[in-house]
């Protein structure tokens, strides 16, 4: 991961409404091509959630992982 | 000298946090000590939800609006100038009339629809999101004799579960109205259930098996064709409509945006815990103009007043400022034309509707009324 530079850190732990793949979707829309974002959630269904529509919508999922309590998933944005 | 309080937005959040600071303060604000200072560019104060009811003729603009001086505490000073400069540097907000000098400001600017976020979504999109879009739409509706009613769903806006409602209230119209059979509803969502919030999605998706309303998900508007009807998906195909509602991304206010003090959408850093705004300490942010990940809502307001209020008192006392935001938020969901459902949550909490019923529905419509006693700053 130290290879990736991370554009934008996305902190949406705590968030139920509009939630943390909302943040993202928002996000990635404003954002530029090529642009990594590392969303931060405390909800284990963005583990799911968050790949599911990255790839849905033709992105890149960068990495997925569990960090203590909260879950770190960096996503590029491809188009 | 009067320490200075500037409110710079005289919306839910702006109007329930001067009446509030000036509430908790009366000594030091009849002394001259203190000062509370409101900066608005509107003269009437209009409450927003209404925007929902006046679509359906549920309502009208008059009913849903009041002058804002008559809102305020008789010790806070309203100014109705537009602002144009957020100055943190020198603790100062420039209007197009003067500059104003503070020792505590507390920004309070809310968000607004861009109906310029999408091509074509301009012309050829209805809406419940301003007062004109909400009188225009209730025009189309009540002259609808049949087709499809698509909505779209954009990113960030303000109350998420107000599609929702609008739907199931459209659902019923056209039921009492005897035309269902020849309405399609058609509600896309950009993720992959139709709320963000997975209980009230699936609360949501067996109402809309219920009720026949169709579903899209993964949709995420990318134009509209308003000479062709269609609606485009990031995923390029077109989607037919007769009547397009849709919900466009909301953006924080110009001067958040033109003072640079804003993230790319124009939503403000904030410290989720203490309003504060980052970097500065002695700016807060509540509200719409927050970049927390929280609902854009009244209630989300309401709840942060009291920790921006007491924050404030506590720091010119020369207290730590320890007051805290739980992330708190707090909605009504009107599931049709006569009964609703609620909702409420924190950063610890997560949300789960109750059984929808015909007294929260007169409970929702109570607090169009009681709405006045927030904004006074009693409730």
């Amino acid at each position: 991961m130290s290879e990736v530079q991370i554009t934008k850190t996305i902190d949406a732990r705590g968030a139920f409404c509009p939630g943390p793949l909302m943040e993202l979707v928002k996000t990635i829309k404003r954002g530029n091509v090529g642009e990594v974002y590392e969303l931060l959630s405390s909800d284990s269904g963005s583990a799911k959630d968050v790949p599911e529509w990255v790839n849905k919508m033709g992105h890149a999922l960068v990495d997925s992982k569990q960090d203590g309590d909260f879950w770190r998933i960096t996503v590029k944005k491809m188009k | 000298m009067a320490k200075r309080i500037i409110v710079l937005g005289s919306g839910v959040a702006g109007s329930m946090v001067a009446n509030r600071l000036a509430k908790s303060m009366q000594k030091e604000i009849y002394s001259g000590e203190v000062e509370v200072l409101v900066i608005g560019n509107k003269k009437q104060h209009v409450y927003q939800p209404g925007f929902l009811f006046m679509s359906f003729n549920e309502g009208t603009l008059e009913q849903f609006s009041r002058e804002q001086k008559h809102l305020l505490h008789p010790k806070v000073k309203f100014i109705l100038e537009e602002a144009t400069k957020i100055d943190t540097a020198n603790n100062t907000v420039t209007t197009t009339k003067q500059s104003y000098n503070y020792d505590f400001l507390v920004i309070a600017t809310g968000s607004f629809p861009d109906f310029n976020s999408v091509p074509g979504l301009a012309e050829g999109s209805h809406n419940f999101y301003t007062p004109e879009g909400a009188a225009k739409l209730r025009d189309e509706l009540f002259k609808f004799k049949g087709g499809t009613i698509l909505m779209t769903i954009d990113v960030p806006h303000k109350c998420p579960v107000a599609p929702l409602e609008w739907i199931f209230m459209a659902d019923e119209l056209f039921r009492d109205l005897g035309i269902r059979d020849k309405v399609t509803l058609k509600y896309t969502y950009p993720i992959g259930r139709i709320h963000s919030l997975e209980p009230v999605a699936e609360w949501a998706e067996a109402e809309f098996e219920k009720r026949g309303i169709e579903s899209e998900v993964f949709f995420n508007l990318e134009e509209v064709d308003p000479n062709k009807n269609l609606a485009y998906n990031m995923d390029g195909t077109g989607h037919p409509y007769d009547l397009l509602i849709s919900i466009p991304a909301h953006v924080g206010a110009k001067v958040v945006r033109d003072s640079g003090v804003g993230d790319e959408d124009g939503f403000i850093p904030t410290d989720r815990y203490s309003l504060k705004m980052v970097g500065q300490d002695n700016v807060y942010v509540l509200g719409d103009a927050t970049n927390l990940p929280v609902s854009k809502a009244g209630s989300t307001a309401h709840y942060q007043v009291d920790v921006v209020v007491r924050n404030i008192i506590s720091q010119m006392k020369g207290f730590p400022a320890s007051h805290r935001y739980s992330g708190k938020a707090f909605c009504f969901i009107e599931s049709g034309l006569n009964e609703a459902t609620y909702i409420w949550f924190d950063y610890k909490t997560p949300p789960q509707p109750m059984p929808s019923s015909e007294m929260l529905h007169w409970f929702k419509l109570s607090y169009n009324e009681l709405y006045w006693l927030s904004a006074r700053g009693i409730l």
